[in-house]
């Protein structure tokens, strides 16, 4: 990684952060707003990702047609496509911690900046959670010898085959 | 009405917020090439790789800036005091980054860059972590009693 690439990603990080503030989504009670269904609704988490979505698509496109013209970064594409059970997992955590703290990654940043003294703790708590939530370590601690999700299934299924065709007599 | 003009306000405010979180993500990957995912951005600086950490350790401190001013010019974006008790602050702290360390990603990997890509696992990954959030709050008010 280069300075210019850090440099630009320092500007993104200040971007990011500022723009949660915009949206007010640094209030824990906007966020649970998102949550409370029920009960005192704030959609402002809905519009703010119905303004996002579109604006980083575009700008994915426009990435990815200078990809096409060699030009600019490589670009990082993310190689798992199923969904697993560590993602339908992981999700479920994030969502119970997510509706008891109200605060996310970003929120939690911005927060720290900003100067709250309850994003310290969090923000530190999250750093833990991010070390300790390495699946890596739980597969190895299970005992086995790799991570199931990298495998397919039907990567498993066609060992399985093998295995028994290679007992047949 | 003050309601009606806090509630316009509100949403001008996150749509244009949205709109800035969207094309600055979009920045990150037309300059860097990488998904603007914080969870995976800060837990690549507990999982240190060669290489990886400066940039890593930049966008956090531009987003330490970033929040700096937000408090500077949107101080009523902040709330001084959280109203958890440091139990469950922490306690959700930890849920977050170990959710968002095995699912590969938190709102803004999934929820924006995910979901921008159109991605299936990270609109699932939305799915599920919205409704156990809603849940997690429901229970929540529940076993309190009701009380916000």
């Amino acid at each position: 990684m280069t300075l210019r690439h850090a440099s630009i990603a320092a500007l993104c990080g200040a971007l990011l952060a500022f723009a949660l503030a915009l949206g007010r989504l640094t209030r824990p009670d906007v966020i649970i707003g998102w949550v409370d269904v029920f009960g005192a609704w704030d959609p402002s988490m809905l519009i703010f990702f119905a303004c996002g979505v579109p604006s980083y698509h575009l700008m994915l496109r426009w990435a990815r047609k200078r990809a096409s013209q060699q030009r600019g970064p490589l670009l990082c594409v993310p190689q798992t496509r199923a969904v697993d059970a560590r993602l339908i997992v992981g999700a479920s955590i994030f969502g119970v911690g997510w509706g008891l703290g109200g605060t996310c990654p970003g929120p939690a940043f911005t927060s720290l900046g900003a100067g709250v003294s309850w994003a310290l703790p969090f923000v530190a708590a999250m750093m833990l959670g991010l070390f300790a939530g390495e699946p890596a370590r739980w597969a190895a601690l299970r005992g086995r010898l790799r991570p199931r999700a990298t495998e397919s299934v039907a990567e498993t299924h066609a060992t399985r085959v093998a295995e028994r065709l290679s007992r047949i007599p | 009405m003050r309601r009606e003009e806090e509630m316009t306000q509100a949403f001008f405010a996150a749509a244009a917020g949205g709109l800035l979180f969207g094309a600055a993500a979009g920045l990150l990957m037309l300059g860097t090439g990488r998904i603007a995912g914080i969870a995976g951005i800060a837990g690549g600086l507990v999982h240190p790789e060669r290489g990886e950490l400066l940039w890593r350790a930049l966008f956090v401190a531009g987003m330490l800036l970033g929040g700096l001013l937000g408090a500077q010019l949107l101080p009523a974006s902040f709330v001084a005091h959280a109203g958890l008790s440091a139990a469950r602050l922490l306690g959700a702290g930890v849920l977050i980054g170990v959710g968002a360390r095995l699912a590969n990603g938190c709102t803004s990997g999934h929820g924006i860059c995910g979901v921008g890509r159109l991605s299936l696992r990270s609109v699932v990954a939305v799915a599920i972590f919205s409704t156990t959030g809603a849940l997690t709050h429901l229970l929540d008010r529940w076993s309190t009693g009701g009380a916000p």
